[in-house]
């Protein structure tokens, strides 16, 4: 059975912040879950595909976040407990979806986690959530550990049912990545079906019934602000002259720093766990004895400008500061002794912080960047375009997943990146604006996420671009997820179709389609040639599994290859490919026969035809 | 309960996230309050892993640099590399079996040696133990155990409140069947190679 499905109420288990999130989920009954994966939330997803498969637990993996949200929408007005689940910037592919259905509303319970990435460990940007709360009207929680946010998933159901409207659900990474002992609770009922009682002139925002329900959204954020008042999640520790107020992770280096600095008896800590709407009574009243008030939260001044407003209201004249060139930066994460330190500065507590390590006679490291693996077949398809290309001026636009790094050197392939499906779309814009042959390179999952509208916008708009779609047949960049195109039989999954991403090129008119397999270099050149050659809209299909994934499967097979005797040192291997399974011994290339997945791409380029099979 | 820090550092694939989940399961078998966080974005694509983890009544799960206690290296260029995260006091435990990034092992950049690395860090640091781990964990009879044998090793120092049996328990309870046995066989080879 799913370790998150055990019925232990009171055992401890040593959970993942995601799996105690998903565990939460599951003890609040939730019955309908949808996502489209990203990293940091990826794990909270995992864990509902796999409970789906041996409980009445629904789960999809839907072809968005907006899609994904579209789908829990529905099924939590037809009110079953619903969830949603992405990254930070996945919310803004679904915002449109969200700002609306703020006015709709929910019948059932519909929580929507948003996953944020502080210093942006594993993103493109670092984007505060909290202000969609502030800019859809919905209520936001925010959990400081794991052990509470399983427990705050029920308490979002609750509040989301109570107000008739989503609630969001705001993690960052430090919480979906941390783990800690979590005691089990009991599991309510699943309720997987419902019905949806018609009521168009409530539920059609045509603008004379969205001008009702705006109004009954501003009723709600008012009672909403009540309940945050009220509610458990916003607590007071201590008591003393100085006032902080944090939320989430900082919470936890609030405390810690509380308790090193010895000042627990000048301080009291309010903690902000239903941040929107501010709990503004709560605040008044917290901060109008303080002498001083430092608010502590990593991202933007969510909660500081909101104080200061407060503030001014009750007339509190004192000092409230947070983001400042001396204190705390809006950019990247916190950390407990920067947190320390800031306390310490602001409230004039003496202290001394450690001395740090002089690390000025360590020499220049070499970098350990993360690479495409061994035998990755984008790896082979990029050097395809590098000799297909050589001495024309292109312009290389991409997209978001494992093939980002090919931007890096030898292959450098990759110009210009904004977000997932930005590829076709910025490559239309360049091909119009430059005398440069651009040729765009988009994930198959990215294709079906965000990709095929600006596919149409090429043809429909006759741009010449190139689109390269990187056939892997998997989701690989945030942990081999499945995607429309996948084939689920394959994978003993059944219940799913799969769309032929040829067939959807052709159906929108592309004159000029190739499918190549990526490991055959020479056919492969030769097919981006004719691509590029071809004035308008063409598509390479590069179709080859994901090798790391086909590995894991024991699908891959492939014999390591060698460097033989033959080698004449032109190294090209290496400096046209740079394969990581590939070594400089006393000035000679060999091949790490561990590494290696045998793909061969390698021994195609040699001149000498000196890399061979191991027998 | 005193604070201990503890950050473990490894390469994509070395299996440290295996060792600081039986390291977590043990601490919560015995009643030891236990956080850890972890950062493994790109892990499967050769990147640099780390987890910390605090044992002891703290609410943070990340540990500021110069504040580690205790610091587990799977790789000794990695241990040099995050010499940012120890103080005079901390106590370094590396492996010294060598995995060269591919920057280096195509001549990019060079990997210092072993010898000098060993030097930076006993300059800086409480005290440095190093073992082979690679060779120990082949003797074992897996050459994936690496994490297992540095486990071993680390738990010998004493600092933390963690028990080799419990570790044993974490070891079957957490890791698969068939590995249990040099698991368990290459945590107690960590542990003798680092005996004083
Ligand atoms: C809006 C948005 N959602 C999710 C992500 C997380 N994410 C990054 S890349 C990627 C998909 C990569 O899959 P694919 O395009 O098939 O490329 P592969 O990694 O397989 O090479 C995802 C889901 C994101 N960056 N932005
Ligand atoms: S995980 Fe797959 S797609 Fe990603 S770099 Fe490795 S082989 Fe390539
Ligand atoms: S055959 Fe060559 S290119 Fe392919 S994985 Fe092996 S060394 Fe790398």
């Amino acid at each position: 059975m799913h370790k998150l499905l055990v019925d232990q109420p009171g055992a401890t288990k040593f959970l993942l912040g995601n799996e105690a999130i998903a565990r939460g989920a599951i003890e609040a009954g939730v019955a309908f879950t949808s996502t489209y994966p990203g990293t940091p939330s990826s794990e909270i997803s995992l864990n509902f595909f796999q409970m789906s498969r041996e409980s009445d637990l629904y789960f999809e993996y839907s072809t968005n976040e907006k899609v994904a949200l579209e789908v829990a929408a529905a099924a939590a007005n037809a009110g079953v407990r619903s969830m949603c689940v992405m990254k930070h910037v996945g919310v803004n592919v679904a915002a449109d979806t969200l700002m609306t259905l703020a006015y709709v509303g929910v019948r059932g319970g519909l929580v929507i986690l948003t996953a944020d990435d502080p210093y942006m460990f594993s993103s493109q940007n670092e984007q505060d959530n909290r202000y969609y709360g502030k800019l859809s009207g919905l209520p936001i929680l925010e959990p400081s550990s794991a052990e509470e946010a399983k427990e705050m998933m029920d308490y979002a159901f609750e509040l989301s049912e109570q107000l008739q409207e989503p609630v969001l659900f705001r993690t960052t990474t430090r919480l979906n990545h941390s783990t800690a002992p979590v005691v089990l609770g009991e599991m309510k009922k699943r309720v997987t079906s419902g019905d949806f009682p018609k009521d168009p002139f409530n539920y059609v925002t045509v603008p004379a019934v969205s001008r009702k329900l705006h109004v009954k959204l501003l009723k709600n954020l008012e009672k909403a602000e009540a309940l945050a008042c009220e509610s458990a999640y916003n607590f007071i520790k201590g008591s003393g002259g100085w006032g902080i107020i944090c939320n989430g992770v900082s919470y936890n280096y609030v405390t810690d720093a509380v308790r090193d600095l010895n000042i627990a008896d000048k301080v009291k800590v309010l903690r902000v766990g239903f941040s929107h709407p501010m709990p503004k009574t709560l605040i008044q009243s917290f901060i109008k004895d303080c002498e001083k008030v430092l608010v502590v939260e990593e991202g933007e001044p969510f909660m500081e400008e909101m104080v200061k407003a407060f503030a001014q209201e009750i007339q509190y004249t004192n000092p409230v500061k947070g983001k400042d060139p001396e204190l705390f930066s809006r950019l990247f994460e916190f950390d407990p002794a920067m947190v320390r330190s800031n306390i310490a500065k602001y409230f004039g507590v003496s202290y001394d912080a450690k001395d740090l390590t002089d690390l000025s006679d360590i020499p220049e490291l070499p970098q350990r960047p993360p690479t495409l693996c061994a035998g990755c077949s984008h790896r082979a398809v990029f050097y395809a375009v590098n000799q297909a290309t050589e001495g024309a001026g292109t312009i290389r636009t991409t997209d978001i997943g494992c093939y980002t790094l090919g931007f890096l050197p030898p292959l450098s392939a990759g110009d210009f990146l904004i977000c997932m499906g930005s590829s076709v779309s910025t490559g239309c814009g360049f091909s119009k604006t430059t005398d440069k042959k651009v040729i765009s390179f988009i994930g198959d999952s990215t294709f079906f996420h965000s990709g095929i509208p600006g596919l149409v916008n090429a043809v429909f708009n006759n741009h010449d671009v190139n689109l390269i779609i990187l056939d892997n047949q998997i989701t690989a960049m945030t942990g081999h997820q499945p995607h429309p195109g996948v084939d689920m039989k394959g994978m003993n999954y059944n219940g799913f179709n799969q769309i032929s991403i040829e067939s959807v090129v052709k159906g929108l008119g592309v004159e000029h389609i190739s499918v190549i397999k990526p490991y055959n270099v020479k056919k492969s050149i030769a097919a981006i040639k004719e691509a590029i050659a071809h004035k308008g809209v063409s598509v390479i299909i590069a179709r080859q599994g994901c090798t790391l994934f086909e590995k894991s499967l024991k699908k891959h097979v492939g014999k390591p290859f060698y460097v033989s005797d033959k080698c004449k040192n032109h190294k090209n291997c290496l400096n046209d490919l740079g394969c990581p399974a590939f070594y400089v011994e006393e000035d000679k290339v060999r091949i790490n026969a561990a590494l290696c997945s045998g793909c061969g791409v390698c021994a195609q380029i040699c001149p000498e035809h000196a890399i061979l099979p191991l027998k | 309960m005193d604070i201990t820090r503890l950050i473990i550092v490894a390469v994509g694939g070395q299996g440290n996230l295996l060792s600081s989940k039986v390291l977590g399961e043990a601490a919560c078998r015995l009643g030891v309050p236990v956080r850890m966080s972890e950062i493994h974005g790109m892990a499967q694509r050769g990147g640099v892993v780390e987890s910390a983890m605090i044992f002891g009544d703290a609410q943070s799960t990340i540990i500021s640099d110069g504040e580690a206690d205790l610091f587990l290296a799977f790789e000794p260029l990695e241990a040099l590399r995050a010499l940012n995260r120890c103080n005079s006091k901390t106590i370094v435990i590396t492996n010294t079996s060598k995995l060269p990034p591919f920057t280096a092992a195509i001549g990019k950049g060079t990997y210092p040696d072993i010898e000098i690395i060993k030097g930076l860090i006993q300059s800086k640091v409480g005290q440095l133990i190093t073992l082979d781990a690679n060779a120990l964990a082949k003797e074992a009879g897996n050459e994936l155990s690496v994490n297992m044998v540095l486990l071993g090793a680390l738990i010998e120092t004493n600092v933390l409140p963690i028990t080799a049996d419990s570790i044993h328990e974490a070891i079957s309870e957490t890791t698969k069947k068939a590995f249990v046995e040099t698991n368990i066989k290459a945590v107690e080879l960590g542990r003798s190679a680092v005996k004083q």
